[in-house]
């Protein structure tokens, strides 16, 4: 059971929302001019990284709005908190987390790039 | 060894203990009367009373008996009380005695001591690991398979509905300690007395952890009460005991199971306080930081025929002792290769005074020599060093218990020969292959192990949340600091590693006794190649069973290590995973049963449905009329007569629950465009359209009909069952992809209620109530509406039709819409009008071949496929899905389309059907579609159906045959427009 601080509502239990999978996916803007093998690729190629995943979550038993979270798939830490339409964080050479004090505080950092 | 030539099994001890012997307290096992005391467990009265056999393994069936004294026993597994009350597969060990306990063995028939299925024990040669991929397959697996599985299981599951209930609590905490033994005891103390919030838990219903039965040195009573007080004393500690931590999740997410009810009897079906409290209480909780005061589990020590009844774990013999006061045996002999299973030889010599108790050790070590040896020599006990046990002789008759062990002294090449061996007899043997640090929920919590050489156990590393493990948990056993630090001993002498006994027949070396595996089926496993610890796991079973391998798992992947030439770090340990032990499913579940399972939803003018005789259905949580029954009619008579009336006179039907979302803003019209296969830029104020939405696919994934009701703002309509998946799609659109768009959106379904008026005579009811609108056909045709006050309330009318009649959705706000529902219903009494159900409304829709997405569409359905190929083409904006639409897949031929069929005869089709190319088919058959609704239709006298077809629009006036379930049927592909195909009565 995840603790997710939602930019609007604060921190929340993992049963509130919904994971909506890779996040920073735009839309073709054009889609009549794309191969079968792009349009492909937007519809259905996914990064399963093992590590910093960049994802998107919805509050929907909440604020009801989409954000951006950036979580290690390995040990379930969130690394970040961003609201959708915000540039993705760079985070400096933080590929995998191992912790053995106390966890990180729950909170919205803005690392500016 | 003792010269008594009968010594007596089980005896009570006549002082000494934490039971309560003025409290005496009845029970019954196997329907014979016993009697224990207040402070016993099911087991420790039990063994007090001499009960040897208490029920059989699980594959061989042999005789088992009570060989722990915690969670870790896998022989007493008993079925607790009966009916409805009755639960399998309950350790005796866990068990608190109550006043009127009934507990039956488990696994044998007809009786625990003579059972029938104890031939598997001479079938063992056919029954080893994986047995069922070789054994028992010809002439086929089906012919066994139903014996075998009825001979497999342990106990019977109960058959009557759980009476008791069940609740749910969620809690915060800084500071989780799980288990209050001394070093658990210490962490919650240092925190409490230091402000921070702490919850203390232990699955006992007394505090003290190993300080209960452990007779350690003078003190440590004292100690404990002061720790309790001082506990007690402080507001910030809770203290939930008879309680067990059995999952650690993420985040710091643990879940307990606390027995609220348990041990005052609420199993017994004769319990009172039923109704007041919980039996038991699932406790969520989230801590900032955890404390694992778990302690250790004690192994067995692998010999030939370690299994047989009256061979105990050591630390249980003195378990039973010290506070229980109960001494399994006379003659106790002590197994071990380690120094703490003389801490039972030298509690059993303090009390044989007492109750003639005979006591010696057999060490495979050769020279022991720690502290613990030498005061064992100072007592007068008997060391046997160097030595295993090579045979267990059992009592022919009676309970086939102990009553002797060869021994033989272990060559350097670790072999036990048979010269030289010595004949011990005894009634107890109390074995030690070491101890497991606990170390499940940490590992379960992200954290690494690592083996501890020295210590010959894995003992927690690196920790992946913010936890950290204490005491013996951690793998430190010393004890004694913690209670009195002027105190210490000198350190105990090592472990010797003895993971089996080799050149002894390892086909008789149990190391999971719960699923009889033995040393023998490691081998055969690594012989098969399944060397990989998770697939060693799986194949031979170890671990599986109840007890999930808390005694077995560590010396099973030691001997695959030996067995594999690989060192035991190599080897490695399965994943752990909740739950740590069993959870009843009433805890899981909590209340969220029967009425409490899932919300249920009414619409605005439920009372009037069920008080004319509505029969309701649940359509996606709402409980809507299938159709209302009046005196001395059928179902069928019913649904004939609403269709009937709706196309003859007036029918009315609720549809509130239909998806309704208002979208606003300049950009509205533009965004719904896109979310659109139809061009919705040209929808005027007052005008309706229907449209289909695609997902990114091109798959149709709802359809509903759009209203304009002003410039910039336009109400949605979505089917029922989509109106909360539509409105998340839509925001998904304009939150992650579309911020610059100007729209919002605002879900309204529940706030308006729709009474929708149907038939002929629609307009003539309509008008009969008193409204400023102009309802004439020309001012109001099809596909329009209107706003204004009708009957003095606020009303949207969308002229929409999902009957193929003049059709009216009226919407009103809801807390008006049972008064709607009456006023229509006055208006329309004297044209005959009539409510009708969601029957009726099937069988109208299905004879004017409407559409309903996902009844006769599927997940692969395009617009094409259902008859909308044109408007996609006359679209050049994009709109969500157009890009796949152009796939060569949506655009190639043979593919399913929608269309009519008539049946031969006057059968209705059956529904899922398929459609077929020949009236004799050959299975395996290509499948060129389905039907998709069908019934018989009362406005036609014959029966419709609507289906998907491959090529099915080329196909009209074609014969099909439709296949189910080994029927045939015969059909003729037609339009799927039954009814009123030139649409003058929609357009009326």
């Amino acid at each position: 059971m995840l603790q997710i601080h939602c930019p609007w509502c604060g921190v929340r239990d993992e049963v509130e929302f919904c994971c909506g999978g890779e996040s920073h996916i735009t839309r073709p803007a054009d889609p009549a001019s794309c191969s079968d093998s792009e349009w492909a690729d937007y519809q259905f190629n996914r990064l399963n990284p093992k590590g910093i995943h960049y994802e998107r979550w919805r509050h929907t038993h909440g604020c009801r709005q989409w954000f951006n979270v950036v979580r290690d798939t390995l040990s379930h830490t969130i690394l970040q908190v961003y609201k959708m339409g915000e540039p993705k964080p760079l985070l400096k050479g933080k590929d995998r987390l191992h912790h053995t004090g106390s966890l990180p505080k729950a909170d919205v950092l803005r690392e500016r790039a | 060894m003792s010269q008594n030539p009968q010594p007596k099994i089980g005896t009570r001890l006549a002082s000494g203990g934490r039971i309560d012997r003025n409290k005496p307290l009845g029970f019954t096992f196997n329907g014979k009367a016993y009697q224990g005391f207040a402070g016993d467990t099911l087991a420790s009265a039990l063994l007090a009373n001499g009960v040897k056999r208490v029920g059989r393994s699980f594959k061989y069936h042999r005789p088992r008996a009570i060989v722990s004294a915690g969670v870790e026993e896998f022989n007493a597994l008993v079925q607790l009380e009966s009916g409805a009350c009755h639960e399998p597969n309950v350790r005796a060990t866990l068990v608190e005695l109550y006043d009127g306990l009934q507990a039956r063995s488990q696994n044998a028939w007809p009786s625990v001591h003579f059972d029938l299925r104890c031939v598997f024990n001479g079938l063992s040669r056919l029954l080893p690991a994986g047995f069922y991929y070789k054994t028992f397959i010809a002439p086929s697996w089906g012919l066994w398979e139903n014996t075998l599985r009825r001979a497999a299981g342990l106990g019977t599951a109960p058959r009557q509905s759980d009476p008791d209930r069940y609740q749910h609590q969620h809690t915060h905490c800084e500071l989780l300690v799980v288990g209050a033994g001394p070093s658990g005891l210490a962490a919650a103390l240092a925190a409490g007395e230091a402000g921070k919030r702490v919850l203390l838990i232990d699955d006992q219903p007394e505090l003290g952890g190993s300080l209960l039965w452990e007779s350690v040195i003078p003190g440590t009573e004292q100690w404990l009460s002061d720790a309790l007080a001082r506990l007690q004393a402080l507001d910030n500690v809770r203290i939930l005991p008879r309680t067990q931590v059995f999952a650690y999740y993420d985040h710091n997410v643990l879940a307990a199971v606390e027995r609220v009810t348990d041990h005052l009897g609420s199993a017994s079906p004769k319990q009172t306080h039923r109704k007041q409290t919980p039996r038991q209480r699932l406790w969520k909780i989230r801590a900032t930081e955890v404390v694992l005061a778990t302690g250790a589990i004690e192994r067995p020590l692998t010999f030939v025929n370690n299994d047989r009844p009256g061979i105990m774990l050591a630390g249980a013999v003195r378990h039973y002792v010290n506070r229980y006061g109960v001494v399994p045996g006379r003659q106790v002999v002590v197994m071990t290769n380690n120094d703490d299973a003389y801490r039972t030889a030298l509690d059993l010599a303090k009390r044989s005074a007492e109750a003639d108790i005979s006591v010696g050790i057999v060490d495979v070590r050769s020279n022991p020599q720690g502290p613990l040896a030498q005061r064992a020599r100072a007592s007068n006990i008997a060391i046997y060093a160097g030595q295993v046990i090579t045979q267990v002789h059992c009592q022919r008759w009676g309970s086939g218990g102990v009553n002797g062990i060869t021994i033989a002294p272990i060559d350097r090449a670790g072999r036990a020969g048979n010269h030289e061996s010595l004949h011990l007899e005894c009634d107890v043997v109390a074995m030690s292959g070491g101890w497991n640090p606990s170390v499940h929920l940490f590992s379960q919590s992200g954290g690494k192990l690592q083996y501890d050489d020295r210590q010959c156990c894995f003992v927690p590393a690196q920790a992946l949340q913010n936890v950290r493990c204490v005491g013996a948990a951690q793998g430190d056993f010393e004890r004694l600091s913690l209670i009195n630090d002027e105190v210490s001993e000198p350190p105990e002498q090592p472990i010797q590693a003895w993971w089996q006994s080799p050149h002894q027949a390892s086909s008789q070396q149990w190391l999971d006794f719960q699923y009889d595996i033995t040393v023998a089926d490691v081998e055969q496993a690594a012989r098969e190649n399944f060397i990989s610890v998770e697939h060693f796991k799986r194949y031979t079973g170890t671990g599986m069973c109840v007890d999930q391998g808390k005694t077995g798992n560590v010396s099973a992947l030691a001997v695959l290590g030996e067995v594999t030439g690989r060192k035991i770090p190599e080897v490695g340990t399965t994943k752990f995973r909740p739950p740590y032990h069993p959870v009843t499913i009433g805890a899981l579940v909590g209340q969220t049963h029967g009425e409490f399972y899932a919300p249920s939803r009414q619409m605005p003018a439920h009372v009037w449905h069920a008080s004319h005789g509505a029969v309701f259905e649940d359509a996606g949580s709402w409980q809507r009329p299938s159709y209302y029954l009046q005196t001395d009619e059928t179902p069928q008579q019913a649904i004939t007569r609403e269709v009937q009336a709706a196309r003859h006179c007036a029918g009315l039907f609720e549809a509130s629950p239909l998806g309704k979302i208002e979208v606003r803003g300049k950009d509205a019209a533009e965004f719904l465009n896109r979310i659109y296969l139809n061009n919705m830029l040209t929808l005027k104020p007052g005008k309706v359209r229907y449209g289909l939405m695609l997902n990114e696919n091109g798959i149709i994934i709802d359809d509903g009909v759009l209203a304009c009701l002003a410039e910039n703002h336009y109400q949605v309509g979505t089917t029922s069952a989509g109106a909360r998946r539509i409105l998340l799609w839509m925001e998904e659109w304009l939150q992650c992809e579309w911020l610059d768009l100007d729209v919002r959106l605002t879900p309204v379904t529940q706030q308006w209620a729709v009474c929708t008026l149907s038939g002929p005579k629609a307009r003539e009811v309509l008008t009969q109530v008193p409204s400023e609108l102009d309802l004439s056909a020309e001012a109001f045709p099809h596909m329009a509406v209107q706003q204004g006050i009708l009957a003095g309330v606020p009303a949207r009318i969308f002229r929409v039709s999902f009957t193929g009649e003049i059709s009216y959705e009226i919407n009103v706000p809801a807390q008006y819409g049972l008064a709607l529902w009456q006023r229509l219903m006055e208006a329309g009494a004297s044209v005959g009008i009539t409510p009708y159900g969601i029957e009726a409304l099937e069988i109208l829709r299905t004879e004017k071949g409407y559409l309903h997405v996902g009844t006769d569409t599927d997940g692969t359905t395009c617009p094409d496929d259902v008859g909308w190929g044109g408007p996609v083409k006359k679209k050049p904006a994009d709109f969500i899905g157009k890009r796949s639409l152009a796939r060569a897949a949506n655009t190639a031929t043979g593919r399913l389309q929608f269309v009519g069929l008539a049946a031969a005869d006057n059968q209705p089709l059956p529904i899922g059907g398929h459609l077929i190319a020949t009236e004799k088919p050959v299975m395996p058959i290509e499948t060129q579609g389905y039907v998709t609704s069908s019934h018989y239709s009362p406005s036609l006298n014959r029966p419709v159906a609507l289906g998907l077809l491959k090529n099915g629009r080329q196909r009209t006036g074609e014969q099909v045959t439709v296949y189910d379930q080994g029927h045939i049927h015969t059909a003729t592909v037609v339009s799927p427009v039954f009814y009123d195909s030139e649409g003058g009565r929609l357009n009326a």
